[in-house]
């Protein structure tokens, strides 16, 4: 890339407790640019709130997130979708417009991100009115048209029927392909086979293991790693 | 020739259909004063709503110190007395007040004043009430877009439009309804001042119970026709999923 990128985006030292409950304790972390970084780990280990200190959403309690640029710059050069999407009350394209106009771009982005997620033909329509599916591949349209530098994606699909599931995995690969880099929360061990280029495994608010997938599946780099790919509960 | 406790039911069959005669026959003084109270009501809602709307989404927005008494503050106001209200204005307004030179009492003026310091509370917390909720949803959509306060709150009214508006229906339907207010600083002038609660409220005492009843049955119909309204609104944004 010419321009200076955002990444590497170094988590250092990180911590989050929320009412005197520790979450996330003493992670340090390197996402690179490439391919997508699937964040895996189980239920309450503390992944999403991983992926919202990385995106600033919540403020760290202890250490610190850095980006290989200023803090300003590169919060623009981010975009985060929700397990449950959060749709305005407005039209389809009026909510993939929404973000452009607020960032000052041009609106009519909005537009071709629509036709890449397939949703063109529901333009018009009342964006609450859509499937579950359809809701989010318009979350992704609208994170799309943003052209974001890094997408931070939490479980995407946990509340997906299976061939919705697909589309969003499609469309997902499709974002990373032109240079986005993806970094995405899932307990499904099946969609981060499917995805992954990287892994980090998040294990009781730390991060246990992080490499590349195809070493981490075969040869599981942890007692833990191990138990959680054949199934058992890590805690 | 006032009407006495106790009159028969002929008297009020008698009066009804006096009532109705009017309503039907498109009475002057009966449409002056139904018109006058729409236009006190409606301009009252309309500036209350400039300043109770967008306070209310701030409140749902905002997190500063003194946010919470203020909300205690408003609920509070929403159930303040339109005699109080009146008062309130009336001395604001009276010639010895701050505002006295400005002439204003005994006027519509005075009357919109008082029914938009009576209703801005009401709009303010109803409206605070609604958006919170939806704020809680959008909250950190909004923020990772990079929108601060001033761009949430804007578009927290925008995406709350349906159910603003069956929040200001609310107020018209406190607005017209209330006598107390419009009687302290309006004066019940005839021709002038005189709109329907204040009229009802003197033809009852008169004994006019025909006038009485005529602009009773236009309130109630004005009343009902709001809620009808605000139904038919809630319907429509179920079906558009607002």
């Amino acid at each position: 890339m010419m321009v200076p990128g955002v990444l590497p985006l170094r988590a250092e030292g990180l911590g989050f407790s929320a009412g005197g409950v520790e979450i996330i304790r003493g992670i340090d972390l390197t996402l690179r640019a490439g391919g997508p970084t699937m964040v895996i780990g189980p239920n309450g280990a503390g992944k999403s709130v991983l992926l919202r200190l990385l995106h600033g959403l919540l403020r760290p309690t202890a250490g610190r997130v850095a980006w290989a640029l200023p803090e300003e710059v590169a919060r623009k050069r981010q975009a985060m979708v929700f397990q449950r999407p959060v749709m305005l009350r407005r039209s389809v394209l009026a909510n993939a417009e929404y973000p452009l106009k607020l960032a000052g771009l041009d609106p009519a982005r909005a537009v071709a991100a629509l036709e890449r997620v397939g949703l063109s033909a529901l333009a018009g329509r009342p964006a609450r009115k859509l499937s579950g599916g359809e809701q989010q591949r318009l979350a992704l349209a609208r994170a799309w048209a943003m052209g974001p530098e890094v997408l931070f994606l939490d479980e995407p699909t946990a509340s997906l029927d299976p061939a919705a599931t697909r589309q969003v995995e499609a469309i997902v690969c499709a974002i990373a392909a032109q240079g986005t880099k993806v970094v995405m929360t899932t307990h499904d061990l099946g969609q981060a086979r499917r995805l992954a280029e990287e892994v980090v495994l998040v294990v009781a608010g730390r991060v246990n293991t992080a490499g590349r997938a195809p070493d981490f599946f075969e040869r599981p780099p942890s007692g833990e790693a191990a138990a959680f790919l054949r199934g058992d509960l890590l805690w | 020739m006032p009407a006495l406790p106790g009159a028969g039911m002929q008297d009020l069959g008698t009066a009804f259909s006096l009532a109705l005669g009017l309503i039907l026959s498109g009475d002057d003084g009966l449409a002056r004063i139904v018109g006058l109270s729409l236009r006190v009501s409606l301009t009252a809602v309309a500036i209350a709503a400039l300043v109770g709307l967008p306070l209310g989404a701030l409140l749902a927005v905002a997190r500063f110190p003194g946010r919470q008494a203020l909300v205690v503050a408003l609920n509070a106001l929403m159930g303040l007395p339109p005699v109080v209200a009146g008062l309130l204005i009336y001395l604001a307004l009276s010639r010895s007040g701050p505002f006295g030179a400005l002439g204003l009492l005994f006027t519509p003026t005075a009357m919109v004043i008082a029914q938009a310091l009576l209703i801005a509370p009401i709009l303010a917390a109803l409206s605070r009430q609604v958006l919170e909720a939806m704020w809680d949803e959008y909250a950190e959509q909004l923020r990772s877009f990079g929108a601060g306060v001033w761009r949430a709150v804007p578009t927290l009214l925008w995406d709350g439009r349906f159910m603003l508006l069956t929040v200001l229906l609310a107020g018209f339907g406190r607005a017209s309804a209330e006598v107390g207010a419009v009687m302290v600083v309006g004066g019940n002038i005839e021709g002038f001042t005189r709109v329907m609660t204040t009229a009802i409220a003197l033809e009852t005492s008169k004994g006019d119970l025909p006038l009485a009843l005529a602009l009773g049955v236009v309130l109630m119909a004005i009343v009902l026709g709001v809620n009808a309204l605000a139904q038919g609104l809630r319907e429509l944004a179920a079906r558009r999923g607002a």
